[in-house]
């Protein structure tokens, strides 16, 4: 029963952050109708870039602040300069772009850090929760779910969570009310950078640093991402936490699986949801009427 | 009267096919025109143009401002509200959510209450689905939402793209009565493109007729209207 519990408080604690990384994709994918490949290698660009503010010696939790603004102000470029330009563009263009954007990120990293494995520090005291979950567990729970209610917060009751919402969902429309489109993208990026950023420098102290930290870990995003329903960001967020804990049972319980095949369980769950229920358990096909 | 809309050479094209080929037209402070003319002759890019969503070249002077190099969220913002083909609503939000939006450029609270209010008394029957997604609306009160949502702007010009489309007669006709008294009561200017020709002639004060980019006459609907030779060869009726 504890080991049942334990996995499940595991699972919950790692799904939070599936769910941020599920999160970042359904926003850029409800914008331009794609999944970002190099969700995942922006989040670990952040993450590096905080590593380095803190081994210049500034506090933990200030450089994990600079690196959310930072994080934003990078997402909001890239898609002025690579993407805006693409607007018009076939699939293909933009997935090229994608892969290319995660390869510079990637090789980037590298080059600037090295490819020697690092270890990240928590802002949290050592420790367990009586003995069922490391504090680092807990307290990485509460810093996403913080950041959740605030973005919910953020798309439920602001002008310009409204405005980014209109500008998504039929970008002529939101146009001719006065909303800058292009912007809003933008700060979709931005957005979604951030929440990344946050996602990686929560996860690091658990993988370790190292320039393909998040590669496992966005599979796991996008397994989350189309459980959930690409097109809902309240249900990406609690298809995170069911792939969490479905991985973590699936390890524990199903001996073929074990630790070496657990991100098969993400890949499985991918392929067998697009299989059997496309817009995802919590995705709904839209209602219109004709 | 003075002119709120005076347009000079307008032309647009889409990609490299060219759809208007220079044309001249203006509008009068609260007056009312329509564009007229078969399917392809331009009057969606017509109005498309004048919101910037298309490609252009020419002079547009709209109440003394020059708008051809301007954005369309800049060209709102100069007060011209575009009720789109198709009406454009946000499916996935609310009624009340849409017409929210439509206020997104100003800032004064009170005063988009009470236009709120204004919008629900010409249509009471978005007061009544104020919470419900506007995918649901059926045609005549997904229009009447477009319109509303352009009223919210608080415009100094309506362009209406086909208000009528797929509409049952007896709610276009409600919907042009609507549209008369907000024309009336409030000064708004409208452009109003139509396939309806008796109905859009009836409405308007002033008629362009356009030929595949090309504005071939124009004059008062009256004169349009005992115009049979028009009426026969280019309205249909």
């Amino acid at each position: 029963m504890e080991l049942f519990l334990q996995q499940i408080l595991t699972g919950i604690a790692n799904g939070s952050i599936y769910a941020c990384l599920a999160l970042a994709i359904v926003m850029i994918y409800k914008a331009i109708d794609h999944f970002n490949f190099a969700q995942g290698e922006m989040a670990m660009f952040s993450t590096y870039g905080c590593w380095t503010l803190i081994s210049i010696g500034v506090p933990y939790w200030v450089a994990f602040f600079v690196t959310i603004i930072l994080s934003f102000i990078v997402g909001v470029f890239i898609e002025r300069v690579v993407l805006c330009p693409l607007r018009n563009a076939s699939a293909l263009s933009h997935i090229i772009v994608f892969i290319g954007l995660l390869s510079i990120f990637n090789s980037l990293a590298g080059v600037i850090w090295g490819h020697t494995i690092k270890t990240f520090p928590s802002p949290f005291p050592d420790g367990s929760f009586r003995g069922l979950i490391g504090l680092h567990e807990v307290g990485m729970f509460f810093v996403t779910m913080i950041m959740l209610a605030g973005i919910y917060c953020f798309f439920r009751f602001t002008r310009v969570g409204m405005a980014m919402k209109a500008a998504a969902a039929n970008p002529v429309s939101a146009g001719l009310v006065g909303i800058r489109v292009g912007w809003m993208f933008a700060l979709g990026w931005g957005f979604s950078a951030s929440i990344g950023a946050v996602a990686g420098m929560m996860i690091a102290p658990i993988v370790f640093l190292d320039p393909n930290m998040m590669l496992g870990i966005l599979l796991y995003g996008f397994a989350s991402a189309v459980v959930g329903g690409i097109n809902n960001p309240g249900g990406a967020v609690m298809g995170g936490f069911l792939v969490g804990i479905v991985e973590n049972l699936a390890g524990t319980y199903i001996p073929a699986i074990g630790s070496e095949l657990k991100l098969t369980v993400a890949l499985a769950l991918i392929v067998s949801v697009l299989l059997f229920k496309p817009s995802g358990l919590f995705g709904k096909p839209v209602v219109t009427r004709v | 009267m003075s002119l709120l809309l005076e347009v000079h050479g307008l032309e647009a094209s889409y990609k490299s096919t060219k759809i208007l080929h220079g044309i001249d037209f203006c509008l009068e402070e609260g007056g009312v025109a329509t564009l007229l003319g078969a399917n392809g002759a331009g009057k969606t890019t017509t109005l498309r143009a004048l919101c910037g969503m298309v490609s252009r070249k020419g002079t547009v002077k709209f109440n003394g401002t020059e708008l051809i190099k301007m954005s369309t969220a800049d060209i709102t913002r100069q007060g011209i509200a575009h009720v789109p083909e198709g009406r454009g609503t946000f499916v996935r939000l609310t009624v009340e959510e849409n017409l929210r939006l439509g206020a997104y450029t100003r800032h004064d609270k009170a005063g988009i209450a009470d236009d709120m209010e204004r919008v629900y008394g010409y249509f009471p029957i978005l007061k009544q689905r104020h919470a419900q997604q506007a995918g649901l609306l059926s045609g005549g009160e997904a229009q009447m939402l477009a319109i509303g949502r352009a009223l919210m702007l608080r415009p100094k010009m309506l362009l209406l793209d086909e208000p009528s489309f797929g509409l049952a007669p007896l709610i276009v006709r409600e919907l042009f009565g609507i549209l008369k008294r907000i024309n009336r009561e409030e000064k708004v200017g409208m452009m109003l493109v139509e396939q309806n020709a008796s109905l859009a002639l009836e409405f308007a004060e002033h008629v362009y007729l356009l030929e595949t980019g090309n504005i071939l006459i124009s004059g008062t609907a009256v004169s349009f209207q005992e115009d049979e030779t028009i009426r026969r060869s280019y309205l249909g009726y």
